[in-house]
């Protein structure tokens, strides 16, 4: 979507990165770049440690090796200030939505805003109003507690909360995990909506081939402790590894490759 | 006219010649946005059938906060009945952007606020519904509890004694330090207290007596079933209340079990026998206390200590106390097991099921105790 000079620029940055628990290391010295504009989809056996990855990268899982540059800085030798404004440039959707049980859709998407900004409590509801708006929820959503929402709405209400601040950098675990296959191939549409109209970057964990397939512009498989493979759906079936053979082209990956 | 290096929003209005012109320049992000927002807002007020010109090209970012303070102003202008534009946005504003946010959602269902007769109708009749429901859940724990815990099939099916030790263990057996350690300062803080009143009558030793009595008959068990309703009861509610929330209740229910016997029939079987048995280790901890306090405080040594307590007390005062154990533990159990099957999604509600049960279940153990006191007198035990 952006000029070529542009799209090559790296966002994120993840260099040497060695996370182990209990003495075992789960990802040894892994390199990963997330280039501005694109939908990088990340795949990998389960247990292999995505999720583990993308919590290291958001500080949430200590790591004992490498660095992490997001939008060029190092993110560990920031101060308090530095460290905020960039966490204010990314959103993240959790697996399981993670909305706040207590409050209404409306007030969960206004948190961050309440949080990091002095608006008005007028404009505050208009933005979450419009947020609701953007990731095709309905009005009437906006006062339901999420124990009142489907599957679907409250991934939905949980993007909308990631995208509370207008970030730049958008991190997505699974967003398709336990919708229909109607429901994730809009939510699919919605991702790639947001990525044009918003100016997003996108990291998505995703088991779900048929996102792979339609909506990420690269794709990057975590194997063996690092990043085994990364580029274009073509270099992946063209792809030598076992597990990336049968991965991308197994049974269930077959009638979407042919088709 | 551009601004270099603008960090803030900002916007110049002018007027003239049957039109409004909004020279907007900066960042207009929503960390930027709010003074611009009011400005606008301001601006929308006098919304007119003039036109109204927008002129981004001194914009550097926009994002949606932005995108959407331009749009309110153009809809505002149009539903006055004006002309509005959007002119020369530059290549760092999407244009899709501004698309995306123009298209009006209905705004703002505005909550109907009942009257105050109403709203005190609807408490009352919340209030009343949530009792009934209260009670028919209570009684359907007692049920559970006498029947035991049977099958949706019919079968009474067969108590797993293994679970009810286990409970056993967790309610009781490790309750017992704390227990003790409580009642063992509460007796000695009673024996103190009585002892230095007693003394201006010259009448100390009859703190024994008195000690003695009041430990068996109520402190023992009060205190016992108050720590027991903090401590265990609240564990249960919130064990039972996260097993509601993570559906584990409702497989249970599909497999064709009796939530309430599975779940709450041991530990309501756990608890009745537990509690009697920690009472009996609060009173022996308590007149420990007492006894050695007693010995230091008032020079009574503990054989003339024990000889006293037994002339003073007998068996029937030991019961007295231990009787009313059992039905404490029922009702904590139950108050317990009621809240926990009422937690619903969220984990502000489980805290409120929690805080609920244990309040409950006091208020509910000093009733039944201050019962029992006149149903003690009556028959003269």
């Amino acid at each position: 979507m952006n000029s070529d000079d542009q799209s090559s620029e790296a966002v994120l940055r993840v260099s040497g990165v060695t996370v182990a628990f209990g003495g075992r290391n789960v990802l040894e010295n892994l390199d990963l770049d997330v280039r501005r504009g694109e939908i990088l989809g990340f795949v990998g056996a389960s247990g292999v440690g995505k999720s583990v990855l993308m919590r290291a990268i958001l500080g949430l899982n200590k790591r004992q090796a490498g660095t992490i540059e997001i939008f060029g800085q190092i993110y560990d030798r920031l101060d308090e200030a530095g460290k905020l404004a960039i966490d204010q440039r990314i959103g993240v959707l959790f697996q399981q939505g993670a909305l706040f049980s207590a409050l209404t859709v409306l007030e969960n998407i206004q948190v961050p805003m309440r949080e990091y900004l002095d608006l008005d409590k007028k404009l505050m509801n208009e933005l979450a109003r419009l947020k609701i708006d953007l990731v095709g929820l309905p009005q009437d959503a906006a006062e339901k507690i999420p124990s009142q929402l489907s599957g679907g709405m409250v991934k939905r209400a949980a993007l909308a909360r990631a995208l509370s601040l207008d970030p730049e950098l958008l991190f997505l675990d699974e967003p398709t995990s336990g919708l229909d296959p109607i429901g994730a191939a809009e939510f699919d549409e919605l991702i790639v909506t947001l990525r044009d109209t918003l100016g997003l970057t996108v990291y998505m964990v995703t088991h779900d081939l048929d996102s792979l397939f339609s909506v990420c512009d690269r794709i990057a498989v975590l194997g063996e402790k690092r990043v085994l493979l990364e580029g274009n759906l073509e270099a992946m079936l063209e792809s030598k590894n076992e597990w990336v053979q049968s991965y991308f082209r197994g049974k269930r990956a077959r009638h979407i490759v042919r088709g | 006219m551009k601004q270099t290096a603008a960090t803030e929003a900002q916007c110049a209005i002018s007027t003239g010649q049957g039109r409004t012109l909004v020279m907007a320049q900066g960042l207009w992000i929503v960390r930027a946005i709010a003074p611009v927002d009011r400005e606008m807002r301001e601006l929308q007020q006098s919304a007119n059938a003039s036109s109204l010109v927008i002129d981004l090209s001194g914009i550097t970012r926009m994002d949606t906060s932005g995108a959407w303070v331009v749009s309110r102003l153009v809809d505002a202008w149009k539903k006055a009945g004006g002309m509005a534009s959007i002119v020369s946005p530059p290549q760092s504003v999407n244009t899709r952007l501004l698309e995306a946010v123009s298209h009006p959602f209905d705004n703002m269902p505005s909550a109907v606020r009942a009257g105050p007769l109403t709203r005190f109708l609807e408490s009352l009749g919340r209030f009343s519904k949530s009792l009934s429901r209260d009670t028919v859940l209570s009684l359907n724990m007692i049920g559970a509890a006498i029947r035991g815990p049977q099958m949706k099939s019919g079968r009474t099916g067969s108590v797993r004694p293994d679970s009810i030790v286990h409970h056993i263990d967790r309610m009781g057996l490790r309750a017992v330090p704390i227990v003790a350690l409580m009642s063992f300062l509460i007796g000695a803080i009673i024996a103190q207290q009585g002892a230095w009143s007693l003394r201006y009558f010259g009448a100390e030793f009859l703190t024994v007596d008195f000690v003695g009595i009041l430990l068996l008959r109520e402190v023992g068990v009060l205190l016992t079933a108050i720590m027991v309703a903090g401590r265990s009861g609240s564990a249960m509610t919130a064990e039972i209340g996260s097993m509601k929330m993570r559906e584990e209740v409702d497989a249970l229910t599909v497999i064709g079990l009796n939530p309430v016997g599975v779940l709450v029939f041991p530990r309501l079987v756990a608890l009745t026998i537990a509690l009697p048995l920690l009472t009996f280790v609060a009173d022996i901890a308590s007149l420990a206390g007492a006894a050695l306090l007693l010995n230091f405080y008032s020079d009574i040594p503990v054989e003339t200590f024990i000889s006293k307590l037994r002339d003073a007390v007998d068996l029937s005062t030991v019961f007295a106390g231990l009787i009313k154990s059992p039905f404490m533990a029922m009702i904590i159990g139950i108050m317990a097991a009621v809240e926990g099957m009422k937690v619903e999604g969220s984990a502000e509600s489980l805290g409120r099921r929690v805080t609920a049960a244990v309040v409950k279940a006091i208020f509910f153990v000093i009733v039944v105790d201050g019962f029992f006191a006149v149903f003690y007198a009556q028959i003269n035990y």
